[in-house]
């Protein structure tokens, strides 16, 4: 019974070991040894894409069908450890610059990319709720991080209690699925609800509740009351982890959950993303119309960006996936540049986050200046910028899904959202200049915003290096379930018209009984 | 070499609109006039390889242009004789327009500004002449339209100047409408803009009708008449023309380039390669008959009393187009492009020698403020005088002439020729209207400069010859106002098949001496050519060396001219640039030469080839050469007679202007006023225009569309937005109540399905 074949999960085992390992270094070597911590841990990430790369990303499950390996898991980590270490370098000089240097933070955000992995991987329910709380405990701690600072705790409380009842939420969801499906394993959930179908409404209600908790880790409207806040008041080099890395596990986990276990209810959650997707959208672009806080609009940005990559799970196709992933992947960059620019506005030592701080930057630094113009571009979605492309392949899935009205209403959004990345270009433009930045840009905030903008503007020259490996992990989760995706939606009315409470207890009782087994 | 003709325009204008900043006001001088001198060069090698020499006619394609569906468009240059002829007049009136303007705008602040312009507009002016296919024709009509735009508004602080950018504008959109549903009609007729496709089929196409505007009519005259609307508006024709005497208020160099020698031709040019088109719809030829002369009257009789001299040849001008267009209208279509090269070389010589008169009086437009400046600038006032006398159509029967002298002859002759009435109507129009051109010529020299100065003293004693640079390209034009007409008599117009009346005929200079047509030519009239070749090119060369040296003598004036107001060095950009004219007009020359040893299209067949098409029996300029005498004598007699005309009112008996004035009060104003044509559109269409505009302006505009549109949008989102801000409490238990909220609503909502 005992599956000890621990090769495919080594990424992570090795990633736990080196946190583990580091904070012992931190502990002996006390603060001063914070950079040498995060410089490891920046290696440590590579180490562990190099081992990514070394294991078959042939779909597999070990540990009793606990953590499952496949082409998508494989992806996902990959761009979650590039944005590991994107939000790292990022991090170094800002913990010097706002003396926060403590060992833990390298080390936090370490657990917190394992807790990441794990959720990508996750094949089993419970699995899946350990690796979210190794990450949101992480994520926690980091938010309320400078500790000394009134909004900073402030930050990291809203975040832990509402984070508490999105987990709540979840473990609810796990129990009624549990109950009215019998197991925790997704393959079981799998075949149970493809019998059952939309009769099984404990397991709907499961679902609803299991979603709502996720959708708080993605921030999707109206989970995404404590964005904002946090945003704002975590110091910025979390603020800027948060919006690149978890968003990306917690979008994974869903897909997983959706495109696995719950694929037969596809028409029952295709549903709710639709709601999320829409809500996210209008909020993200008008909440952000009156901000004047960068961090604060970069939230409701990342609200509405979420609402966007939504869609394409709404599409339902492997095509809508594929550009979901390429979507995430596109938005990590733009993101992580737009947060290096934002991390060098700096004035005699003291970090400014307002928008009219940019003034006339075009002026006293014109290279900054015109890479933040070329991601807010590509952010507000101009051609022939990356942002564009990540829109086009989400709508473009969205007709094919024949959801003409979504994709109108991405596109009215989009038009909307423009006017503040815009707004943006202009201020740093158009507007009297203030006083002139502190000049010592650290060479990682360099190279991050670098590679960003090169990506941003590169994309279009080589675009099917993207495409087609997110196509291919698009088809590996999708694939597997693509009989019963079919079934289940032939299935619906049938199942709805003959929907009465008896068959669906029954079920649930003959599963109960087999769970006594 | 075509491409050279027609990109280095292109190329001079993205330098000098681009760098002109770095390069400097001399550099954009030199790369603009040194880039369309050259294109001039190749342009005119292309003229005898194709015009004169026997060269096929050929499409250099560039480019796919457009392809959608059965759609299709190239970019492609298509050299053959018509449009190497445009080409020629173009490049050549263009490079001496360049070169003019060095001295004309010198005290201008934006130098670089203008000659880009003036780049640009000879680019789009070349492709227009060299489309392959309507589109691209299009595109050349419209860049022409803003490059005219951009340079009669050239001085924009003057707020008649940008008035009178905007009216051409508009005015012309009315015209370009025409042209684009031409264009359209045409490709529902024919599937294709290509004129090759669109000439091969025309015959099939004879008696096919369509369904224009509910009505069904004949297609091809229906695609005739929209087309020549859209020359209408660019060749100020009667109805459109208002435009084209407000564009005066651009530089003087302009006016003469575009407003006289280019553009406004290219309504000619467009007709006369619709031709196949235009053929097979007689009633089209009728319309733009009576419109031609029409016109080439009524702007005759505004001409008469008009006194500003440039609004003068302007008008001038109007009439001049008019002529080309009942040529066109008769079938006379070489006759047409005949009169429409002479006309561009003595046209522009006017106009810039009117530039010259205009410099010399501190910017004094006005007539009545000149007189009796003859003396003080004697190479401008015998320029004028070539110039009026070639537009006056002055010369000697069977000797020689001036250019205008067998243009004008020849188009008179093919209207009466047409033996029609609307033939016979153009001719006595265009007769009436050549009393009157020879008038005001005549007034505009004598007023301007004879009799006693009228002007104030301080503006007499500044007044001064032009610097060479304005000179030299007076003399070459005025060479071309002499010699136009004369050297390409036969080719443009010259008849094969009627040699019997060779001998009858007026001029007969330059008879082939090539083999393939002595059949044709009856041996007696051959020997008589033969001996009046040899006295004719003995007159050409003596006439282009003297030019020549001319030219070359003024030059190296100039260059010292130079180096005295620029002694640090500047000098020798600008000296090779007046090198690169010397070496043009040599490289004339030494074609010429050539030429004359070499084969002449001595005919119209042999020279335009199949760029024309003419359906049989309605060859009217062979017709011309065979009608009575009378004919062909009285344009000559009613250009001395209205000559005479205004040496007797404005030198004779001075009086006589004013007494006619008086006895002739209603028809003086109604001339003095244009016609009312300005009045009447302002009070019909103008003012209810803009009537109308401001009802949709206030009302639907911004009362409807913005308050509900932009604005109203704009103002709903950012209300929304702080809605949203609002809801963000920061309270922490109004998140969790959202939170919770949300998801009993979610669990409600699958509640309700199930049940």
């Amino acid at each position: 019974m005992l599956d000890f074949n621990l090769i495919p999960i080594l990424p992570e085992i090795f990633l736990a070991f080196t946190a583990m390992g580091l904070l012992i270094v931190g502990v002996s070597g006390g603060n001063k040894s914070t950079d040498i911590i995060c410089w490891a841990a920046v290696l440590s990430c590579l180490m562990a894409i190099f081992l990514l790369f070394g294991i078959s990303w042939q779909r597999t499950t070990v540990l009793n069908d606990m953590f499952i390996i496949d082409q998508f898991g494989g992806f996902m980590k990959l761009i979650i450890l590039l944005g590991m270490i994107a939000s790292i370098a990022l991090s170094v000089k800002y913990l010097y610059q706002e003396q926060m240097i403590r060992f833990e933070y390298p080390v936090l955000m370490l657990m917190a990319c394992v807790g990441m992995m794990l959720m990508v991987s996750a094949h089993n329910l419970l699995g899946l709720y350990m690796a979210l709380e190794l990450q949101s405990l992480s994520l926690y701690v980091l938010a309320a991080f400078r500790r000394n600072s009134y909004k900073s705790a402030e930050a990291g409380t809203k975040y832990f209690v509402l984070g508490a009842l999105s987990s709540g939420l979840i473990l609810f969801g796990i129990s009624l699925v549990y109950g009215f499906t019998g197991s925790i394993n997704f393959s079981v959930i799998q075949t149970s609800l493809s019998n059952e179908g939309a009769a099984n409404i404990g397991a709907i209600i499961g679902m609803v509740f299991l979603l709502s908790g996720l959708a708080f880790k993605i921030s999707a409207v109206p989970f995404h009351m404590w964005t904002p806040d946090v945003y704002q008041g975590a110091p910025t080099s979390v603020t800027a982890f948060f919006a690149i890395v978890p968003k990306v596990a917690a979008f994974a986990l869903i897909i997983r959950l959706l495109y696995e276990p719950f694929a037969p209810l596809m028409e029952q959650w295709s549903q709710i993303i639709l709601f999320l997707s829409v809500a996210s959208m209008t909020v993200g672009a008008f909440a952000a119309l009156v901000q004047d806080n960068l961090k604060r609009l970069l939230a409701y940005s990342s609200i509405g960006n979420m609402g966007y990559a939504l869609i394409g799970i709404v599409a339902g196709n492997e095509a809508g996936v594929s550009a979901v992933i390429i979507y995430l992947f596109i938005y990590m960059f733009m993101t992580a540049g737009t947060f290096g620019v934002i991390l060098c506005l700096r004035r005699g030592g003291i970090a400014s986050e307002k928008i009219s701080d940019l003034g006339g930057l075009s002026l006293t630094n014109p290279a900054l200046a015109y890479a933040m113009a070329i991601l807010m571009f590509s952010m507000s979605g101009l051609p022939p910028l990356a942002g564009f492309f990540g829109k086009l392949f989400v709508f473009q899935a969205a007709i094919d899904g024949e959801l003409y009205a979504l994709a109108i209403y991405g596109v009215i959004t989009t038009v909307i959202a423009a006017y503040y990345y815009l707004r943006i270009i202009k201020v740093m433009f158009f507007d009297d200049p203030v006083d002139t930045l502190d000049k010592d840009i650290p060479f990682a905030r360099r190279a991050v915003i670098f590679v960003s903008v090169i990506f941003v503007l590169g994309f279009i020259i080589k675009p099917n290096l993207l495409v087609s490996s997110s196509q291919s992990a698009a088809s590996a989760i999708t694939a597997p379930q693509g009989l019963a995706v079919k079934k289940t939606i032939k299935e619906p009315p049938q199942a709805a018209a003959a929907g009465d409470r008896p068959s669906s207890t029954e079920a649930a009782a003959t599963v109960t009984g087999a769970q006594d087994k | 070499m075509e491409l050279l003709a027609v990109f280095l325009p292109l190329f001079a204008f993205i330098v000098a609109g681009l760098f002109g900043k770095q390069i400097g006001d001399i550099g954009c001088q030199i790369v603009t006039s040194a880039s369309v001198i050259i294109a001039a060069v190749f342009s005119v090698i292309l003229f005898f390889e194709v015009g004169l020499g026997d060269y096929e006619a050929y499409s250099t394609i560039l480019t796919r242009w457009i392809d959608s569906g059965t759609f299709q468009v190239n970019w492609a240059l298509r050299v053959d004789t018509l449009s190497v002829v445009m080409m020629c007049v173009i490049n050549i009136v263009s490079s001496c327009v360049h070169i003019y303007s060095i001295g004309y705008m010198s005290h201008d602040a934006a130098k670089g500004r203008f000659m880009a312009y003036l780049s640009l507009f000879t680019f789009a002016m070349l492709m227009l002449v060299t489309a392959d296919n309507l589109l691209q024709l299009f595109f050349g009509w419209e860049g022409v339209g803003l490059a005219s735009y951009l340079l009669i508004g050239f001085w924009n602080h003057k707020p008649s100047a940008n008035a009178a950018a905007q009216k051409a504008f508009v005015v012309n959109r009315v015209g370009d409408f025409g042209l684009a549903l031409g264009i359209m009609a045409v490709f529902v007729i024919f599937g294709s803009l290509d004129f090759d496709v669109i000439f091969s089929q025309v015959s099939d196409f004879a008696d096919y009708k369509f369904v224009f505007l509910g009505y069904e009519l004949h297609a091809l005259t229906v695609a005739s008449l929209l087309l020549f609307m859209g020359a209408v508006g660019k060749s100020a024709q009667l109805g459109l023309h208002t435009w084209l005497p407000d564009a005066m208020e651009g530089p003087t160099p302009v006016s003469a380039l575009i407003h006289a020698a280019t553009m406004v031709t290219a309504g000619v040019f467009l007709v006369a390669r619709m031709s196949p088109l235009f053929e097979f719809a007689p009633v089209a030829l009728i319309v733009v008959t009576v419109f031609g002369a029409t016109t080439a009257f009524v702007a005759a009789t505004i001409g008469l009393t008009q006194f500003d001299i440039k609004r003068v040849i302007a008008y001038s001008t109007m009439s001049q187009l008019g002529y080309m267009f009942f040529a066109l209208g008769v079938s006379a279509y070489g006759a047409a492009m005949f009169h429409l090269m002479t006309h561009a070389f003595f046209k522009a010589l006017l106009f810039l020698g009117a530039g010259s008169v205009i410099h010399a009086m501190s910017d004094e437009q006005d007539m009545r403020n000149m007189g009796g400046i003859a003396k003080k600038i004697p190479a401008t006032y015998t320029m004028m005088w070539i110039g009026s006398l070639a537009l006056a159509g002055v010369g000697i029967p069977g000797i020689f002439g001036f250019a205008g002298f067998y243009s004008k002859d020849m188009v008179l002759e093919a209207a009466w020729a047409d033996a029609s009435w609307f033939g016979h109507y153009a001719y006595w129009m265009g007769i009436a209207a050549a009393v009157m051109t020879a008038f005001y010529s005549g007034r505009l020299i004598f007023m301007t400069f004879h009799g006693k100065p009228r002007a104030s003293k301080q503006v007499m004693s500044h007044i001064h010859e032009s610097p060479a640079v304005m000179l030299a390209p007076l003399y070459v034009l005025a060479f071309g106002a002499i010699f136009a007409g004369f050297l390409f008599y036969n080719s443009f117009v010259g008849s094969a098949h009627h040699g019997e009346h060779d001998a009858h005929h007026i001029a007969k200079p330059l008879a082939s001496g090539d083999h393939h047509d002595t059949a044709m030519i009856e041996s007696t009239t051959k020997r008589n050519a033969k001996e009046e070749i040899k006295k004719a090119a003995g007159t050409i060369k003596a006439g282009i060396e003297t030019q020549v040296s001319n030219v070359e003598e003024k030059m190296i004036g100039h260059a010292e001219s130079i180096a005295e107001d620029h002694s640090n060095g500047d000098l020798n950009p600008r000296a090779k640039s007046d090198n690169d004219q010397i070496d043009a007009a040599h490289t004339d020359k030494h074609t010429n030469d050539h030429d004359d040893k070499a084969h002449f299209a001595a005919t119209k067949e042999d020279f335009w080839k199949n760029t024309i098409f003419i359906r049989a029996g309605n060859d009217t300029v062979d017709a011309a050469h065979g009608v009575d005498l009378w004919v062909k004598l009285l344009p000559l007699i009613a250009g001395l007679f209205g000559l005479g005309l205004s040496y007797i009112f404005y030198i004779v008996a001075p009086g006589l202007p004013e007494k006619c004035v008086k006895a002739f009060k209603y028809p003086h104003q109604l001339l003095f006023n244009k016609w009312y044509f300005d009045e009447l559109y302002d009070a019909l269409i103008v003012k209810n225009a803009l009537r109308l505009g401001r009802v949709f302006a206030v009302a639907g505009d911004k009362n409807i569309i913005d308050r509900l549109g932009p604005d109203g949008t704009a103002l709903a989102s950012l209300k929304t937005g702080t809605i949203f801000g609002k809801i963000q409490s920061g309270f922490i238990y109004h998140y969790a109540f959202i939170m919770i909220i949300s998801v009993i609503g979610l669990v409600t909502w699958f509640f309700m399905k199930a049940w």
